[in-house]
């Protein structure tokens, strides 16, 4: 050694240092794999999820004008208005299984932690269950004997909600249950029972506004399922948009195509909104679910 | 007057005992703290207070009212958690007054109350702010304030500053006291922090497996341990072996050592635990009339104190503080030393019975 360089009495620590920040080209190598993995695996699943698209897309152009699939469909009385039931219906639905999920999550939650997985196990049954099997057994059990609901108009209604609250039952449960593992569920409850609140104040002033991004996670996904479904609908004979697309599909040639993508536009316009509205409240449901 | 009392007070879950036998009686505007380590029954004793659980038997009554089966949201008691608990999708004003809409008040008066407690709690001008905004030891404030909003007849608070850091957490404990004197509230604080419980109370309860293990004034609690529980939990405590000599006129031995107890006792022959202060012991003969030969084990430098442990005849072990002085030396490893201490300073615990008997005794003389 030559006396104090310009790092003092420690030049072998600083080059030690330096040769350690310095990336070594294999790795190097290696890093630029990497990229080119995750590039892959993007460009597959991009393909994979708008190539489909494409193909329907230009199989309803085919039609003479090209836009003429889009202008029938529109200007078909029958699209707007299955249209507008079913999402009627899945207004209906969502309100009705929030106020049968959301209590009863927070209960199991607080209360009876060791029913969780059997509720779980329930909630899950409409993956195990076809619709098929659903709606038989709901036209057997009410097509006669002392609830006759399949009878009229109103009772397939109901039905056909009800039907619904089971299938959404998945979706809303988990996203529910998310979202109470998101906040202090139990010293919520105890804060507000303490400052005088009951049950139906802590649900409503408490609960349900904690609860906000969940329930619209769980909305939109029951919302796509109910606009899209078509066996429970066709078998009770509902007026739904799920049996118009497959109507539409048996007698026209480049309509259905237009409808898919239609109804494709809303769902995705449909998820835009909950990222919107989910984007206000998140920061304060994460912050508050740190603690 | 007694204000809150809890009568025989017992709590099992399934077949574990939780709390049993607790009977408390807390005068108006008094500060109680519980004491112990986690899983001695602090919690869920002050859970009963709240409601939030059922005493399996005993009662609980504030102002002469039974309120053990009351729900808890008619009990009118303020409580302040751990964790804040603030509801993250209301502003801090909104949080504050949440009782008194519950309350359905004039919104005029919510408004006034408020900007009085936020005024109390030095953060004036942070209602319009959401609890994620604001720091570990401002939501806690903030949670006092809500707690207080409601004028509740009895103010709990469960180990409200554990997650806060330690300069905030002494900060904010003298608030917590002040703010406590000026509204002249029955507290119950629960704590397994001895300085803190020491520090704040008019009286601290220290609790072990679920049952009381001493009831006391901070002092009392700290100088005259009624168990071995409460003398090794509340501050630094020497415990000893030794036997009686002779029970009235209190003479002990330690080893072939012999020295004089604080108090006479009976019998002689059987085996004690002595318990005596790390401060009230001196290195030399100045301490006081009770005189050990020792060998020194080890010398810790800690600052402004210097703690020193020597060994008693074969095993009894006993550590000691001393100022930290440049100009004396330090003793030596292996050293051969002398320690003495006050007859005053010699605690006999002989176990539960007798040692509540001392105690009484000692609060009758004092």
């Amino acid at each position: 050694m030559t006396g104090p360089g310009p790092f003092g009495r420690f030049p072998d620590a600083v080059e030690q240092v330096a040769a350690v920040r310095e990336p070594k080209p294999p790795q190097r190598a290696r890093r630029g794999a990497g990229k080119l993995v995750w590039w892959a695996v993007f460009l597959i699943g991009f393909l994979y999820f708008f190539v489909p698209l494409l193909g329907t897309f230009s199989f309803s152009m085919r039609a003479d004008p090209p836009f003429s699939a889009y202008a029938v469909v529109i200007d078909d009385p029958q699209f707007a208005g299955t249209l507008f039931y079913s999402f009627l219906i899945g207004v209906i639905t969502i309100i009705a299984s929030t106020i049968l999920i959301v209590p009863t999550a927070f209960w199991v939650r607080l209360k009876l932690p060791r029913l969780r997985p059997y509720i779980e196990f329930i909630t899950l049954l409409p993956f195990v269950i076809p619709p098929i099997i659903l709606v038989f057994g709901l036209l057997r059990s009410y097509s006669e004997g002392p609830i006759p609901l399949a009878g009229s108009d109103f009772g397939s209604n109901v039905l056909l909600v009800a039907a619904y609250v089971v299938l959404s039952f998945p979706y809303m449960y988990r996203a529910v249950d998310t979202g109470l593992r998101a906040i202090d569920v139990r010293s919520l409850t105890e804060a507000s029972q303490s400052l005088g609140a009951g049950w139906f104040t802590l649900m409503v002033r408490v609960i349900f506004p904690n609860l906000r991004v969940s329930l619209l996670s769980g909305a939109f996904l029951t919302l796509a399922i109910v606009v899209g479904e078509y066996t429970i609908a066709t078998f009770l004979a509902r007026p739904a948009f799920g049996p118009y697309i497959s109507l539409l599909g048996g007698n026209r040639a480049y309509e259905p195509a237009a409808v898919s993508l239609i109804s494709f536009g809303l769902t995705w316009i449909a998820m835009g909104l909950l990222a919107l509205i989910g984007r206000q409240s998140r920061q304060k449901i994460q912050i508050a679910g740190a603690h | 007057m007694t204000f809150l009392t809890l009568t025989g007070v017992q709590k099992r879950f399934g077949t574990s005992v939780a709390v049993q036998d607790f009977n408390l009686s807390a005068e108006k505007g008094e500060f109680v703290s519980f004491l112990g380590p986690s899983g001695c029954g602090k919690t869920t004793t002050l859970r009963m207070i709240a409601g939030f659980e059922q005493p399996t038997t005993g009662t609980i009554t504030v102002d002469g009212i039974d309120i053990t089966h009351r729900p808890p949201n008619r009990r009118n008691i303020g409580m302040v958690f751990q964790s804040y608990a603030l509801f993250p999708n209301m502003t801090v004003a909104d949080n504050i007054g949440f009782g008194l809409r519950v309350r359905k008040q004039p919104k005029d008066q919510i408004r006034k109350r408020v900007d009085e407690l936020l005024a109390l709690i030095n953060l004036p001008d942070k209602g319009g702010r959401y609890p994620y905004q604001l720091s570990g030891g401002q939501q806690q404030r903030i949670a006092l304030a809500r707690a207080l909003a409601i004028e509740p007849q009895v103010l709990l608070l469960d180990e409200p500053l554990s997650a806060l850091d330690a300069k905030i957490r002494v900060a904010l404990r003298k608030e917590i006291r002040s703010i406590q004197r000026q509204f002249g509230i029955t507290t119950v604080y629960v704590t397994h922090d001895q300085e803190e419980a020491l520090s704040l109370s008019d009286r601290v309860v220290v609790m072990s497996e679920g049952r009381i293990e001493q009831i006391g004034p901070p002092p009392e609690i700290y100088n005259f341990p009624a168990t071995p529980f409460v003398a090794s939990f509340v501050g630094t405590l020497n415990l000893i072996q030794a036997t009686v000599v002779d029970g009235p006129t209190a003479r002990l031995s330690v080893g072939d050592q012999e020295i004089v107890g604080a108090r006479p006792g009976t019998g002689s022959g059987q085996r004690v635990t002595i318990a005596i202060r790390p401060e009230a012991v001196e290195l030399g003969e100045t301490g006081g009339t009770n005189r050990l030969r020792a060998t020194v084990e080890d010398v810790s430098f800690l600052g402004s104190i210097v703690r020193t442990r020597v060994r008693i005849g074969e095993k009894e072990q006993l550590s000691f503080d001393q100022f930290n002085d440049p100009s004396l030396s330090a003793s030596a490893i292996g050293e051969t030393v002398t320690v003495s201490f006050a007859r005053e300073a010699t605690l006999v615990l002989e176990g539960r019975a007798s040692a509540d008997a001392a105690i009484e005794e000692a609060i009758a003389e004092g």
